[in-house]
């Protein structure tokens, strides 16, 4: 502390301490904070009022405070929650986001261990030729008409063929990191292009409409971002550990599942929480994949803009049940979020 | 099975297990690359497939007539031209100014590449096409935004992503500096910040109708003593696309906000206070200790962003049904209406022209951005 009086000015706008703000920079942070706070809360906010109007409170202009200016009532929620059961589309998606997201995390993770911890060599003349074999079956049941049970067993016999003829001589092989980046490029593809095929696939298997068509196919479209997270997570334990229990004889799945897996709970809360905010969500294929029986949340709150126009009242009911429990779980476990996206960002 | 205790079983057994542990690693990789095959690469095969194939209905199924390009081609020069690319309008001097920046800015980094270190084949071809792909876009941005032109949905999901996750991120690199101050209930703001992360798209598009409804949105009074409570901000193009962009920032900045922040928090705290005894001012500890710190994460969490701002659908789809015309229309929401309109051919054409672009672009980004960034730290 110097003895000389500190001026008005200096006192305003420098800092204290080292460890504090300036007077006027902290006015500015909380403003700045504040304010963003508003942008934050106001939509939410107006959601959840609405969803205490009727048609008359919304249609006759903005009413802002329940009680104060517009008499608040339940009927929207009555009219969705009890008269038009939207428990069946609400426990579709929680059934939906809880199991793919499980599926996915532990395929994921399993992946992604062994993917650090495994040297793969895969020949590229292998992958080359499964893939021209895959065109052809397609092609051929496509174009010429040719039983898809002959095509695929036909392709499976010259694929065995090739694994003993061509491939042993070619040198060229892929390695753990090809395999990761084509694993984690899967996420570029729009579900757009895909979503026809798988369509028509779980049309043939008599499965549209189902929890299970759904649960796949976003196990599928979420399992690159477990691997792109959890292979940070697994490459961050040390070795030893792993090590001594494998000279003890434990296999490798059981030093995946009693070592490796306790060590990056913080991480797999993580993806845990992301992937199923995202399966959770998710619109485009629940669009196309469920119509009645496997309706998802954000498909019914779409389909409440009627031919009566859009029920806003009705609508905001369910954005409001569907945001309530992300948010519960997700303020809990909030500290593990931050903590394991900063782990995947930094080496992934 | 009437199994018992005698030796040979449990050698066979015992042989079995050793058989697993000498796989496990094929094992453990093997579900996800099945699951892979059977949702992305069988489908894109598919698809790829009915991109080059006329779809018809037909009595009891349909007909498939292989038309080689002629999809891609109709889209891009034939009847759909003016829906994908838009409707080009004259180059005046602007656009050839701001076109003759982008080529000297992208040609000097291509030579660049070259005076330095040896260029490799696989170096050369990839920067040769993230060039050509760049050029390409600058132009048909700049021609389709140019006067008398009309931005088709290419452009249009350009503008989404490009200026969206520019502006995510300013946003939320802005709220995660100052949240990284010495504050009180910096806890607080981080979980309200990252609540918009958790509603669903669709939720977030009717909401921003409500909101921005002139008549009966909670804006309304002001609208109304502004005097535009006639005007709607759906009838024109910008503003139309500029509600989009809203709904898209106001859900994903919370996400560039909530990785930045612990990225910040996690800066080396003792550099930073040796700065400040010397008497570095902020701009100068943001540039020379948080900006380094932060930079690989940072690069990381745009990729994140650029991969899935691509494929943007739910918010134009609801907020604006793609309109007014097509000024809010993007690849897979177009996508999607060829394919409501039994244009499957069309629609897998239009998804692989954004498989196309959205790869590129992030594998360049990944190349030339993120791993030079993470180099950097090293």
């Amino acid at each position: 502390m110097s003895a000389e009086p500190r001026s008005l000015a200096r006192r305003l706008f420098e800092p204290a301490s080292i460890d504090s703000q300036a007077p006027v920079a902290r006015i500015v942070t909380y403003a700045l904070l504040f304010l963003w706070a508003l942008v934050v809360v106001i939509p939410l906010y107006w959601v959840l009022i609405t969803s205490f109007k009727g048609p008359g409170e919304v249609d006759n202009g903005p009413f802002y405070l329940p009680f104060v200016d517009f008499a608040p009532s339940l009927q929207a929620w009555d009219f969705m929650l009890v008269q038009n059961y939207t428990l069946r589309p609400y426990m579709n998606s929680v059934v939906v986001a809880v199991a793919s997201t499980l599926l996915a995390v532990l395929i994921g993770s399993l992946a992604a261990y062994a993917l650090v911890r495994i040297r793969f060599q895969v020949k590229l003349a292998a992958v080359a030729i499964f893939l021209i074999l895959l065109t052809a079956i397609i092609v051929a049941v496509a174009t010429f008409g040719v039983r898809w049970e002959i095509a695929i067993a036909m392709a499976a016999a010259l694929f065995i063929i090739a694994l003993f003829t061509l491939v042993g001589r070619s040198q060229l092989a892929v390695g753990n990191n090809d395999i990761e980046f084509w694993i984690i490029s899967n996420r570029i593809m729009p579900p757009i292009v895909a979503v026809l095929p798988i369509y028509v696939m779980f049309q043939q298997m008599r499965l549209l409409d189902t929890q299970v068509a759904l649960i796949a196919t976003y196990t599928a479209i979420n399992l690159p971002i477990v691997v792109w997270l959890t292979r940070d997570f697994f490459a961050g334990i040390p070795l030893d550990l792993e090590e001594s229990a494998q000279i003890d004889g434990a296999s490798k799945f059981r030093v995946f599942f009693t070592i490796a897996l306790p060590l990056v709970r913080s991480g797999l809360v993580a993806t845990f929480l992301l992937v199923l905010i995202l399966a959770w969500n998710e619109y485009l294929l629940a669009l196309f994949l469920s119509n009645v029986d496997a309706q998802t949340m954000p498909v019914l709150v779409s389909a409440q803009n009627t031919t009566r126009g859009p029920q806003w009242w009705n609508m905001s009911v369910l954005i409001t049940v569907m945001i309530a429990p992300v948010i519960v779980i997700s303020s809990i476990l909030q500290k593990h979020i931050a903590r394991g996206l900063l782990v995947g960002a930094v080496k992934g | 099975m009437t199994a018992t205790d005698t030796m040979p079983e449990a050698a066979d057994r015992r042989s079995w297990a050793e058989w697993l542990d000498g796989h496990s690693g094929r094992i453990m990789v093997l579900p996800a690359v099945i699951v892979l095959l059977c949702f992305a690469i069988f489908p894109l095969i598919i698809s790829g497939y009915l991109a080059l194939s006329r779809f018809a209905l037909a009595s009891g199924g349909f007909t498939l007539k292989f038309i080689g390009l002629l999809n891609f081609r109709k889209l891009l020069v034939g009847s759909q031209q003016y829906h994908l690319l838009g409707k080009f309008g004259t180059f005046g001097f602007v656009q050839s100014a701001l076109l003759a920046l982008i080529a000297a800015g992208v040609l000097f980094l291509l030579a660049r590449y070259f005076w330095r270190g040896r260029p490799t084949i696989v170096g050369t071809v990839g920067r040769l096409l993230a060039t050509a792909m760049a050029m390409g876009l600058a132009v048909l941005a700049l021609a389709t935004m140019a006067p008398g032109g009309v931005p088709g949905t290419v452009v249009n999901t350009l503008l989404y992503v490009f200026v969206g996750v520019s502006v995510q991120f300013a946003l939320g690199l802005g709220l995660a500096l100052l949240c990284g101050q010495p504050i009180r209930g910096r806890n607080f703001f981080r979980v309200l910040f990252f609540i918009p992360l958790m509603v669903t798209p669709v939720g977030i598009a009717y909401t921003f109708r409500m909101l921005a409804d002139m008549q009966k949105g909670p804006f309304a009074p002001l609208v109304r003593a502004f005097g535009i409570s006639e005007w709607s901000w759906a009838t024109e193009a910008w503003s139309a696309r500029l509600m989009v962009l809203v709904g898209d920032t106001w859900q994903w900045t919370p996400f560039m906000f909530i990785v930045l922040l612990a990225a910040i928090e996690n800066q080396p705290r003792d550099q930073v206070e040796a700065a400040r005894l010397d008497g570095a001012n902020g701009f100068q500890i943001f540039r020379d200790i948080t900006w380094p710190a932060i930079a690989p994460i940072a690069a990381t969490v745009v990729l994140i962003r650029l991969i899935e701002a691509f494929k943007i659908i739910d918010l134009p789809n609801v907020l604006t049904g793609g309109g007014p015309g097509l000024a809010t229309e993007s690849m897979t929401l177009h996508s999607f209406i060829s394919w409501r309109t039994q244009d499957l051919g069309g629609s897998a054409a239009i998804g692989y022209m954004l498989l196309f672009i959205s790869t590129i672009v992030c594998v360049s980004f990944f190349n030339f951005v993120v791993r030079p960034a993470r180099r950097f730290e090293a």
